[in-house]
């Protein structure tokens, strides 16, 4: 299990200083919006209730941190042992990606000082779709943490806890892979309740099933990503081998899922909708076309052992992958009243200032604590 | 063992099977409304006998204690032009062709616009934290702004747009019309209601304003009939006006859309061009309900899941100690 070693190094880089002087700015704009409501630095409005803080925060942040996710559904569920030094490095992202949509919910919702209304039983609506979603995500935060903890346990050489730990793990292993296919599927549901105001070409009883599919390729994706810009960024050997080995499932997931998505448009008989130009209809394109590019390059085992490959495959089905969510949430979303939703520019910069926490929690914790596989010097 | 294994894998498969299909009939939603029971009010607006006075507009704003919203350049007149968190009632005009004749599809015709009171709400559905309740009594879509946290799921689910956010407040709430039920708390109707001096806005019990509805629609246009005036309820005295009948489009909107809703509508100009959308009967709100219902119901699915991965899970992490 030990093989996992801190990489050191500095951690106040440029980069580090770059991605900081953003996360002020937005400290700036975040006082601006619980000083004066979200109306005076999002473009949200009553037509468009929701903006990226939801559609790219929760929706599209939750699933590129479903790296964690499905490599504890293969590793424990699949048994697939081999696959185990993929395992804390996409748990670290998937921390921050949950924790950190988590904190964003926050600064979105209105009333946020209520927000503990969630968790007290006389007030919870067992027929919202959010509250679980809420509840969920709430809960998995706090078992990714759990699920990490022996990373810092064995940093500061707490072994009696460690062990004490290592004993109850397996719960929080099991509910680290129930609450995503939980939470993960109701971001489809929820939005079932849009129902006319969602373009056909996305509304559809399979929004459960959807979601929670790509949510899985998109977690298997990530884990591509990531372990490749890893090594990139700290010049450690690639992880080829492992990752091919891995990326040969994610044709299977792709191909039912755009199966499903074929068979709800074309029995619909959407495909001239799909095929009339507009935005929706573009847009709809575009993220099957990126889904699809990904499947046709992932099919063939010569492209899966190729490093490039991989990672081009990988980001299309980041990029095909957050499209769909953010069709369903954002683009495909009319309410016919007129009115249009771009983000402003310090709604964008609050984004930014996430993910640009995201990088420089995993960058301290992988140069600090022992998350990266150690590499072995021949 | 392996059996074993097997066997919970199918069990997996087909739960998750069930939660990503739905059954949506297995749901039995609670706060489900019922208009035949005595106690549901509404409101009948029939557009044929507005005259656009905005009287409305004004008694909403003065009951319910909301600011003037200023659209003009001059910013003297309260003129707002569309539902907003300082407008919860508003009447709108539509115009078409020569714009001359009232209530054709060809000339004009006014349209209330408020809270559906939806029988099957997909607000109260959405809302995390019941800020969002049926009145049990009188089926009236409530807000509680103690429970809110501002989530604004009510905004994206509502199929007719209603409520509305406070965008530059601090501390914002939801605001949508309550039917001015502080008002029938103390015995009255609603103030829209009340000062219609037509009687197009007509307060009363939902099954009796289906049944006006019904008898409006069977008259003959261009007669002369008594139409009742802003109660029917028996709570305010009862006041009757003839005026000649209008030649009404075959259809109470909202006697069936998206499972119905307690605010009535009758115009002489086809709804969709009046700003409602063509809705199906079913409740959007009741196909997410059911599926959630069915994979949540009792928490079994989950509990079971839960059950079979902390055993599989379990074998594993042992396995992976005893390859050290």
């Amino acid at each position: 299990m030990n093989e996992a070693k801190p990489i050191g190094g500095k951690i106040w880089t440029m980069p580090f200083l770059f991605l900081t002087a953003i996360v002020i700015l937005a400290v700036f704009f975040l006082a601006e919006r619980f000083l004066f409501g979200l109306g005076s630095v999002t473009n949200m409005n009553d037509s468009y209730p929701w903006g990226i803080w939801i559609a790219y925060d929760v929706v599209i942040g939750t699933a590129f941190a479903c790296g964690g996710y499905s490599m504890a559904l293969l590793v424990y569920v699949f048994n697939k042992g081999e696959y185990h030094p993929l395992v804390r490095p996409a748990l670290l992202a998937s921390l921050f990606g949950y924790t950190l949509a988590g904190v964003s919910v926050i600064f979105d919702i209105g009333r946020y000082w209520q927000a503990y209304n969630i968790m007290i039983p006389s007030k919870m609506n067992f027929h919202s779709v959010l509250l679980e979603v809420a509840l969920c995500i709430g809960t998995y935060v706090l078992v990714l943490w759990v699920e990490f903890a022996p990373a810092v346990l064995e940093k500061v050489r707490a072994e009696r806890q460690l062990a004490k730990l290592n004993k109850v793990i397996f719960v929080f292993i099991a509910l680290g892979v129930l609450l995503p296919s939980m939470h993960q599927s109701s971001l489809g549901t929820m939005m079932l309740a849009a129902g006319h105001k969602l373009s056909p070409l996305w509304w559809s009883k399979s929004l459960p099933m959807l979601f929670l599919i790509s949510a899985m390729t998109i977690g298997y994706a990530v884990v591509v990503f990531e372990s490749t810009v890893a090594a990139l960024a700290f010049k450690r050997p690639l992880e080829t081998g492992m990752l091919s080995k891995l990326s040969g499932l994610i044709p299977w997931l792709l191909g039912g899922y755009l199966l499903v998505r074929l068979q709800d448009i074309n029995g619909a008989g959407l495909l001239p909708l799909a095929f009339s130009g507009g935005l929706q209809g573009n847009m709809f394109l575009l993220e099957n076309l990126l889904l699809l590019g990904a499947l046709l390059l992932l099919i063939y085992p010569i492209n899966r052992s190729s490093p490039r490959m991989l990672f081009i495959a990988a980001l299309l089905i980041m990029a095909g992958g957050g499209l769909y969510r953010l069709n369903v949430y954002l683009i495909g979303y009319d309410p016919g009243t007129g009115f249009h939703y771009f983000p402003s520019a310090p709604e964008l910069l609050v984004t930014f200032a996430l993910i640009a926490v995201e990088i420089m929690g995993y960058t301290w914790f992988v140069k600090r604590f022992p998350v990266l596989p150690a590499v072995k010097h021949a | 063992m392996r059996i074993r294994r097997r066997d919970f894998l199918k069990g997996v498969v087909s739960g998750t099977a069930l939660t990503v299909l739905g059954r949506p009939e297995l749901a039995a939603a609670a706060h489900r409304g019922r208009r035949d029971t005595p106690g549901a009010l509404g409101i009948l607006y029939d557009a044929t006998l507005c005259i656009g006075c905005q009287s409305c507009v004004v008694a909403c704003k003065k009951a319910n204690d909301m600011p003037p919203e200023h659209s003009g350049s001059e910013g003297i007149w309260d003129n707002p032009r569309n539902l907003s968190a300082s407008t919860m009632n508003i009447i709108k005009k539509y115009q078409h062709g020569d714009g001359r004749q009232k209530d054709d599809s060809n000339g004009y015709s006014f349209v209330k616009r408020q809270c559906m009171h939806c029988l099957e709400p997909s607000c109260v559905s959405a809302c995390p934290v019941s800020a969002l309740t049926k009145d049990e009594e009188t089926g009236l879509v409530r807000y509680n702004k103690d429970n809110c946290i501002g989530c604004r799921y009510c905004q994206v689910a509502c199929p007719f747009n209603i409520p509305k956010f406070e965008w530059d407040s601090p501390t914002p709430e939801i605001v949508k019309c309550q039917l001015c039920s502080h008002l029938l708390e103390k015995g009255g109707i609603s103030a829209c209601c009340s000062f219609c001096p037509t009687g197009a806005s007509l307060f009363g019990p939902v099954s009796e304003l289906l049944r006006e509805a019904n008898r409006r629609l069977h008259m003959e246009p261009g007669e002369s009939y008594e139409f009742p005036v802003a109660d029917i309820s028996g709570r305010t005295p009862s006041q009757v006006q003839v005026h000649k009948a209008g030649t009404y489009v075959s259809h109470i909107y909202g006697e069936h859309e998206v499972g119905g809703t307690q605010v009535l509508y009758m115009a002489g100009v086809p709804f969709e061009k009046l700003g409602f959308p063509e809705l199906p009967d079913e409740s959007y709100a009741m196909i997410s309900d059911g599926i959630q219902y069915a994979i949540y119901k009792g928490m079994i699915y989950p509990v079971a899941v839960l059950g079979g991965l902390l055993y599989m899970v379990s074998k594993r992490s042992g396995g992976d100690k005893g390859e050290k």
